[in-house]
């Protein structure tokens, strides 16, 4: 047998867990989510709380960041514990963005002054790349000299930051956002809003040129791959608990429907899928957090496609019955599902599709 | 925890130091390697083990297989080792066990399980072999169906009504049999694969000696727990490398004919990524069962498992062409269980079928997971507080 990482939560991570549910709850109760997704802005007073809760008082905006960079010195597996709170509760904060995909990008490329400021949760990065495709540099950017030039589409986290990290084929750069133009755009997911972004020829801090700069994003892309299952599993753990609270108490026919046969098949499915997901998401975040030159490190490709293919349509799955077994409850804007059923599709639209991780896995293990 | 391996370690050596594998015959090497302790190391002391953890055990397996030692060809004993053994460790007296685990070990003795019948299958409780109390025997009476290896084994597990007037549940006893009693007629039945690897049973007045009891008369379904139980850890519970096990076939028979069906490719990976999910999650199961906080998750691991195999098996007929059409051997025989069957791509369409019947259908696996995990109502059981004898059949 292959010596797997450990793929059980250690001690700290219960902790960690319990202390940014405690916050959730207090901060982010998801009637309070709902309410913020009819503001015209997003990230206003009760968002903002909440992410100062996190970033200050719980300092995990840069948990798997070395002391030198501002960090505590742990590891994406502890992330991965916060981005699954986060998930549970589909908090309208930019921690993915920020505290996952910029930062994984700006570690990678070795950005530390950048890095300090993200940690602290006073400076907030985005990447400029559509949300809905692949991890990649993009050629809607041109750069002339230290100039960048381009509008890209559909950007998550744009209208939250204050830094913007663009990844071109020759160069990876740092703009402040006030430089550019975000466009707003109504989004499919009101809790995590995507943007236009317009550069018009704006002077830009070169974080990381060439090869060094493509295997920067490379590894982000891995790295914000992997966590993204910890969001999905999140999200698909909250959907069927609430699911099967539901069809406990509600009764039709005279019963409550959830002792129909059809409906208790239903969820045995949905919970086999559930327990499998978990497993997937705990190795990714585990190879993601792995020391350089282990084995679970050199998976980390793998284990970040196989988390996208399997990850994303199961909480796409669950997040869709979530809706149907609660009937026409579950199909008003008052009820939450309709939260997690749109996070859940962006999700697995975000960063690539399963589809498209299946043919990069493909690839990665010569099938 | 170091010190407790290397002992371990140190243990194995000398065994094979005292035992060279290839002068020994394999019989006696099995049956010193069980009175050393070797067996299975987390037995108690006397009975194949060594009081260890269980976590130790592949290591010593590893070892053993290093050194070119015969293996006691688990494959051949299936429900011996995976179920029998647990439930004698449990419910047997010491002199039992003493009596039954060292052949059921090396493979000397061969165990089947007569549990279900005609009438009671996923309703297990429902069983209608009878046995009647005379002197210091029972006498059995009754049929039994499905039983595998019933033909090569020399005891059984049997599950039988002594008190009808009593509900289902509260009327049943356990007993060990000697497949060997008179009376007792084993007839082979002819599966969909053509070969009869399972039976039908009929017990006709077969005396078991009071002794051969596991649990009191009226505790048989208490018994029978145990045995289902291990059942479903055996079936799911195993986690080997990355492209083993259920998808193995698929893949390798893929990597051969991909230049010729790359429409397949998707396919193909979709089950992968089945294989490699429900691979970490048996993982995840028994690294907090080493923990000692086993998870609920059997039943799921049992249900993926027969998804995974049955869609795997499957795709490779796809995968390999016009060539899955032609079958290697319809003729009614036994399998050879003592070493892996090397069959077509169809045979194994086949016989994967029976992974979500076997041990369980799927459907009550689903039930399993609804009421006991998941805490929805338990399906209503109308015959639940009736005197068996009272049930309509
Ligand atoms: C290859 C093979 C080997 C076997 N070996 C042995 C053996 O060695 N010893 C032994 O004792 N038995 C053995 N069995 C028997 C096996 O355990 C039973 O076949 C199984 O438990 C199902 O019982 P049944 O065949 O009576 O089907 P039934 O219980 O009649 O089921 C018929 C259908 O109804 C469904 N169903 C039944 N109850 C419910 C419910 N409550 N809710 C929803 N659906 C339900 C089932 O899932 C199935 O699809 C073996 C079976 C196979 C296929």
């Amino acid at each position: 047998m292959t010596e797997l990482p450990s793929l059980l939560p250690h001690e700290v991570d219960t902790d960690l867990r319990d202390a940014v549910a405690k916050l959730l709850e207090d901060r982010s109760p998801i009637d309070a989510v709902l309410h913020r997704c009819d503001a015209p802005e997003p990230f206003g007073d009760g968002a903002r709380a909440l992410w100062a809760g996190l970033t200050d008082d719980l300092g995990v905006a840069g948990l798997p960041l070395a002391e030198t960079e501002g960090g505590a010195e742990a590891t994406w597996r502890e992330t991965a514990v916060v981005v699954e709170a986060l998930g549970r509760a589909v908090a309208d904060i930019p921690f993915f963005i920020s505290a996952v995909m910029a930062t994984s990008l700006a570690q990678a490329a070795g950005a530390t002054g950048l890095l300090r400021d993200l940690a602290t949760g006073h400076e907030i990065g985005a990447v400029v790349t559509p949300f809905a495709a692949p991890f990649e540099p993009r050629a809607e950017v041109g750069l002339h000299g230290s100039r960048v030039a381009g509008r890209v589409s559909a950007v998550a986290g744009a209208l939250e930051s204050t830094q913007l990290l663009v990844p071109h084929p020759d160069a990876l750069l740092l703009v402040r956002t006030t430089d550019a133009t975000i466009t707003p755009l109504p989004s499919l997911d009101m809790t995590r809003r995507v943007a236009d972004v317009e550069l018009a020829t704006v002077e830009a801090v070169v974080l990381a040129e060439g090869r060094e700069a493509q295997q920067a994003v490379q590894r982000a892309a891995h790295v914000s791959a992997a966590m993204l299952a910890s969001e999905q599993l999140g999200l698909a753990e909250y959907s069927l608990e609430s699911t099967v609270q539901y069809l406990q108490q509600r009764r039709q026919f005279g019963r409550v429907v959830g002792s129909f046969q059809a409906l208790k098949h239903r969820l045995a499915d949905l919970w086999t899928l559930l327990i499998q997901a978990r497993a997937v998401a705990r190795y990714a975040a585990a190879c993601a957090g792995a020391e350089e030159g282990t084995a679970a490190a050199h998976d980390l490709p793998v284990a970040a496609s196989l988390a996208q293919s399997y990850c994303g349509p199961v909480a796409v799955k669950i997040a869709e019955e979530c809706v149907q077994l609660h009937g026409g409850i579950g199909f008003t804007w008052e009820h939450p599902a309709h939260l997690y059923l749109k996070r859940a599709k962006v999700d697995a639209l975000a960063l690539g599709s399963a589809a498209w991780h299946r043919r990069e896995l493909a690839k990665q293990v010569d099938l | 925890m170091i010190d407790a391996e290397a002992e371990l370690g140190r243990r194995v050596q000398e065994f094979l130091a005292a035992h060279p594998p290839a002068q020994t015959d394999r019989d006696r090497f099995l049956r010193a390697r069980f009175e050393a302790g070797l067996a299975w190391v987390d037995y108690p002391v006397g009975l194949g083990g060594l009081d260890l953890d269980n976590s130790v055990q592949p290591a010593v397996d590893a070892a053993f297989a290093a050194a070119g030692a015969p293996d006691n060809k688990p494959q051949s004993n299936v429900i011996g080792l995976g179920m029998a053994a647990p439930t004698l460790l449990q419910w047997a007296t010491r002199e039992q066990q003493e009596r039954w685990l060292p052949p059921l070990w090396t493979g000397e003795e061969v165990w089947c399980q007569l549990f279900s019948e005609p009438g009671a299958g996923s309703d297990l409780a429902a069983v209608g072999a009878s046995a009647r109390r005379d002197g210091e025997d029972w006498v059995v009476n009754g049929q039994k169906v499905w039983t595998s290896l019933a033909h090569t084994s020399r005891w059984a597990l049997l599950l039988v009504r002594t008190d009808p007037t009593v509900p289902k549940h509260q009327g049943l006893t356990y007993f060990v049999v000697d497949m060997q009693s008179p009376g007792i007629d084993v007839r082979a039945l002819r599966q969909l694969t053509g070969e009869a690897e399972f039976n039908e049973v009929y017990l006709d007045d077969v005396r078991v000696p009071d002794a051969q009891r596991l649990g009191a008369v009226g505790e048989g379904w208490r018994v029978t727990q145990t045995t289902l139980m291990n059942e479903r850890v055996a079936i799911g519970g195993s986690v080997g490398s990355r492209e083993t096990g259920p998808v193995a076939d698929l893949i390798s028979m893929w990597r051969e004919a991909r230049a010729d069906r790359p429409e397949l490719l998707d396919d193909v990976t979709r089950l992968w990524v089945d294989a490699e999910a429900l691979r970490l999650a048996s993982a995840l199961s028994a690294q907090a069962a080493e923990r000692g906080t086993p998870g609920p998750e059997g039943s799921g691991l049992k249900l993926a498992f027969a998804q995974l195999a049955q869609a795997s098996s499957s795709l490779t007929l796809d995968v390999q062409g016009p060539q899955a059409l032609r079958y290697d051997d319809w003729t009614e025989h036994r399998p050879d269980l003592t070493t892996p069957p090397d069959r077509v791509p169809g045979y194994w369409y086949l016989r994967t079928r029976a992974n979500s019947i076997e041990g369980g259908t799927s459907e009550v696996m689903r039930n399993i997971i609804a009421e006991r995990v998941l805490g929805l109502p338990a399906e209503p059981r109308v015959d639940k507080d009736i005197a068996w004898k009272d049930i309509p059949k």
